[in-house]
């Protein structure tokens, strides 16, 4: 089986201006939609309470709502989620009212004074009325700053730390263009999340630094490549030279793509709750991964390129006669 | 060209066979189990206590199926292995061997855990199974934040007290003290005076930094802690909180319990498979400090300054609080003795009427204070006061039936639950700094399950859909891509294994992640023995061109992601920290398995045929027309023209 029968080279670079005119459109909505409506914050970064019920039949969500209303909390949500009988109810932090203590008033109101509770208070009610308490979690809002500043220089680690190996390993012009095409990828994540309101947690987090460490592979793939055509194509231009790779890394592209799509899928399927936005995180990553190192990174390496040494000295010519050695293992 | 030498395949079997080794330990199941040891120095574990432990078991009716004595202490797991046999077990061997006493202070820690069937010569070569996190096996985890200004500001107070009695002691005359949070400031009329104060602080105790203000007849001596004195106090602090916790928890029985000091002022518990979540937190979560107080009124006396404060008319120097069953009643605010002064509190059954009770002692001086207190109060109430948070709560308000002492005891309508709850709230009395929950995570034992499950679900379905896709579009070098992914999924949760990682939720997703990546190195290699065939190079050629190539490729983008898994590793907590193990490893096993192992399969299928025609590889599809020159692979490295 063969998916990809390419004739030829694909006039990429023709095209280029327009894929950098898509992107920066897109990429303008993403941090439209951050700055508009901005990151729906899951309990890790708010702080705040989060319980999962299940209920013996399927819950009456208007009945929930008032019993956690009761608590005059201030902004709650209760939710389904998965299953009519799963309800996810999440609380900000409340003032004057120990931690420990939220989470049993919660608990509490849920099951009002007709379903007894347990001696371990993790479920209430007998039967059709049972309401089991599956899952607590408080965070306070120290501890919640805290992951957002660890998280943010997580992230920041990791732009950091690819774009000096990207400049040692290739040049500073694929640093600065794979960089700018994933951090593009990023953004555009942080962008849908915050368009949809879907929750941005730890495992989220997680996943954005996977695919920043991911689609920079795509990047890597695509410079190692040029700079494999600069030595063989000796008299091809420069546009030819990064068509060329991108037309010979693409089923490759696809391929891997695809295959690291499928276990996602996975996730996605069958990960229930905790996994899902996870997943959905890596799905969206991978989708533009593929679109931003072809569309995005190489056009900005030959933009970078153009404008800074004006074709005289192409990115990617082999700086050390050892570079050859290297590829060998 | 594309043989290897005995040794790299000696390599290859090598890690297949530990792999498996370390791997197989968590496929066998986990059983419910009991775990006896002690905390007590003067206790043995020894085999009469694996005999008492047998017999009473046998005396209780339950079928034991195994039983160990290791220096932990003695394990036994049962015939049903289901965990109502468990908890019967654990009630069987509180009878016989604590007395019933369940809260800690009996000489035995009977705890139930989940033991691992992994046969003894795996367990001996340390092939052992996975921790589970909490997430995926139920348990409670909770970080808690010390108030270290608390701890200063109490050991100011003390120190203010030291003060007064050490300047009265020696007659040196002074116009009074104040404290404001941790400093202590003392007025004197005359400067000779403090001369001497000074120098008697300094000598009495070398811990305080003292420093003179003021002029005229207005002299101070500000008295602080000096910073290195504060360190210690802060470090012993945390170090007597955690043992309290350390204790209560222990006493609650509960399996493998974590508590570790994170940071300069934090402790984290981790409690797994905690059945009772409600009960733990009300035990570490009471961390407050504790005060004996007069009652001024309740139901039965002065109950119209009672009614009265209900309706807002509270008495000077009282407060209305109420205690657990909801009673309210009205309490002086100062104190009689506070915890620091109680040693000890235990459950216990009174000698004549066999009642619940729970017996005190306190220390020398708390023992005085009582006295003083009690002798002129006897049929009076007095409050046991626990303050959280600057919120009082009333634990108990017994009579006092006598004077009492160092020790006494209190009675009353108790169950024994409720006579070892007291006892633990009374003993936290002992805890050196305020504490407070600052995060907390509780996940039910169905959800652990479920995660499991979902996981499991993930990664099968995952691989086994990735596995057909690679094969379809490979044939042979497919398959053999698929079969480097399974050593790389067995290398992984071997290593795992044998550096006892705790697995999450987050970490079966990066496992399936990492897979999920970890194909791309043999995409690469494949697709790039396509393009040597496709260049017209002969099979063998192609092969050793192809992993060559793709070598340098592999290389890089492997690299880039570790960054980032060592980014996420350096600043994720918790879940991502897990993830972020799992993500490294993970890619440091796919670079063994995808080119290493991968290449050695080759070697071995193809390798050895000389004139090898074709490789299964899939389709090659030549375009008719090559209108670019393909990238031809036996280039030497030159300097580029253009244009």
């Amino acid at each position: 089986m063969e998916f990809f029968r390419i004739k030829g080279t694909l006039p990429i670079m023709k095209y280029a201006l327009w894929f950098n005119v898509i992107s920066f459109v897109t990429f303008a909505i993403a941090v439209g939609a951050l700055a508009y409506k901005g990151l729906n914050f899951g309990i890790d970064f708010k702080g705040g309470t989060v319980a999962e019920l299940r209920f013996a039949k399927p819950a009456e969500i208007d009945k929930v709502r008032v019993a956690v209303e009761s608590l005059k909390t201030g902004e709650a949500f209760v939710q389904n989620f998965g299953t009519a009988q799963d309800v996810l109810v999440r609380l900000p932090i409340v003032q004057n009212v120990s931690n420990a203590q939220t989470s049993e008033n919660l608990f509490a109101a849920i099951c009002g004074p007709s379903r007894p509770k347990n001696e371990a208070k993790t479920s209430c009610g007998e039967g059709a009325e049972k309401v089991e308490l599956k899952r607590v979690e408080f965070v306070g809002p120290q501890v919640g700053k805290e992951l957002f500043e660890s998280g943010a220089l997580a992230l920041l680690l990791v732009i950091a730390g690819i774009m000096a190996y990207l400049a040692v390993r290739f040049e500073w012009r694929f640093a600065v263009a794979a960089i700018i095409a994933n951090v593009h990828d990023v953004i555009i994540i942080l962008g849908l999340f915050a368009i949809f309101g879907w929750e941005f947690n730890l495992p989220v987090l997680a996943a954005c630094l996977a695919v920043l460490g991911y689609s920079v592979n795509e990047s890597v793939v695509i410079a190692d490549r040029v700079r494999e055509n600069f030595r063989k194509m000796r008299k091809a231009s420069v546009d030819e030279v990064i068509d060329n790779a991108i037309t010979s890394t693409m089923s490759r592209t696809i391929i891997t793509h695809g295959s690291t799509q499928i276990m996602v899928l996975g996730m996605l399927l069958f990960g229930g709750e905790t996994l899902h936005y996870f997943a959905l995180a890596l799905t969206i990553g991978i989708c533009f991964g593929i679109y931003s190192s072809v569309l995005v990174m190489a056009p900005l390496v030959r933009w970078l390129g153009v404008s800074r040494e004006n074709l005289v000295k192409p990115e990617g010519a082999p700086k050390d006669p050892l570079e050859a050695e290297k590829i060998l293992p | 060209m594309n043989r290897y030498p005995l040794w790299k395949y000696l390599i290859m079997i090598v890690a297949v066979v530990l792999g498996l080794l370390y791997t197989a330990p968590n496929l066998f199941p986990q059983v419910p189990a009991v775990q006896v040891s002690t905390n007590k120095a003067a206790i043995k574990l020894d085999n009469a206590l694996m005999g008492r432990v047998e017999s009473s078991l046998r005396d209780a009716g339950i079928p034991v199926s195994y039983s160990a004595l290791d220096a932990t202490g003695v394990h036994v797991r049962f015939a049903g292995g289901d965990t109502e046999t468990q908890i019967r077990a654990k009630d069987a061997l509180l009878k016989t061997l604590n007395n019933g006493v369940a809260d800690g202070t009996g000489p035995y820690i009977i705890a139930l855990t989940n033991e691992s069937t992994t046969p003894k010569w795996m367990q001996s070569m340390n092939a052992l199974p996975m921790f589970l996190g909490l997430d995926l096996r139920g348990g409670v985890h909770f970080l808690m934040q010390v108030d270290m200004k608390g701890a200063l500001d109490r050991a100011a107070e003390r120190n203010a007290a030291d003060i007064r009695g050490n300047l009265r002691e020696k007659k040196i005359s002074y116009n009074g003290l104040d404290r404001a949070g941790d400093t202590i400031a003392v007025r004197f009329s005359d400067a000779a005076e403090r001369e001497k104060a000074a120098k008697e602080l300094q000598t009495s105790s070398p811990d305080l930094l003292l420093r003179e203000d003021g002029s005229g007849t207005d002299l101070r001596l500000v008295v602080t802690l000096k910073d290195a004195a504060k360190q210690k106090l802060a470090d012993s602090a945390i170090e007597q909180n955690q043992k309290v916790l350390n204790n209560r928890i222990n006493g609650l029985g509960l399996t493998e319990p974590i508590i570790q000091r994170q940071g300069s002022d934090r402790i984290v518990i981790q409690v797994p498979g905690a059945s009772d979540p409600a009960r733990l937190k009300d035990v570490i979560g009471r961390t407050g400090t504790l005060e004996l107080r007069a009652v001024e009124g309740h139901a039965g006396k002065n109950a119209a300054s009672v009614d009265a404060a209900k309706n807002g008319n509270v008495p000077f120097g009282q407060e209305l609080l109420s205690d657990r069953s909801g009673e309210q009643i009205l309490v002086k605010k100062s104190y009689i003795i506070t915890g620091e002064r109680i040693t000890g509190a235990e459950p216990a059954f009174d000698g004549q009427s066999n009642q619940p009770i729970v017996r005190v002692t306190t220390d020398g001086q708390g023992a005085r204070a009582l006295r003083d207190y009690t002798s002129q109060n006897v049929k009076e109430r007095m409050a046991i006061v626990l303050i959280e948070k600057g919120k009082a709560e009333v634990i108990t308000a017994p009579t006092i039936q006598s004077e009492l002492g160092a020790n006494f005891q209190i009675s009353g309508n108790m169950t024994t639950r409720e006579t070892s709850d007291i006892a633990l709230l009374i003993r936290s009395g002992s805890i050196a700094a305020p504490m407070e929950i600052i995060e907390e995570r509780t996940v039910g034992p169905s959800l652990g399950a479920e995660n499991i499950e979902r996981g499991f679900n993930s990664v099968k379905w995952g691989f086994v859909a990735l596995a057909l896709f690679i094969i379809v579009y490979y044939m042979i070098m497919g398959l053999i891509s698929a079969l480097a992914l399974a050593v790389n999924l067995l290398l992984l949760i071997a290593i795992l294994s044998m550096l006892q990682a705790t697995l999450t939720l987050p970490g079966i997703a990066a496992i399936a992640l990492t897979l999920g990546m970890a194909i791309d190195a043999n995409v690469l290699i494949n697709e790039r023995i396509r393009e040597e065939l496709r260049a017209g190079a002969k099979p063998q050629e192609a092969i050793s061109l192809g992993f060559e190539h793709a070598w340098a490729t592999i290389l890089d983008s492997n690299i880039t992601t570790l960054i980032a898994g060592i980014a996420l590793f350096a600043f994720g907590t918790g879940p991502v920290k897990g993830f972020a193990v799992v993500h490294c490893l993970g890619i440091l096993t796919s670079m063994f398995s995808a080119v290493f192992f991968s290449r050695g399969i080759v070697n071995l299928v193809y390798g050895a045929k000389k004139k090898l025609e074709k490789i299964s590889i899939g389709t090659v599809w030549r375009p008719d027309d090559v209108l670019t020159k393909p990238a031809v692979s036996t280039g030497v490295p030159s300097t580029v023209e253009t244009k």
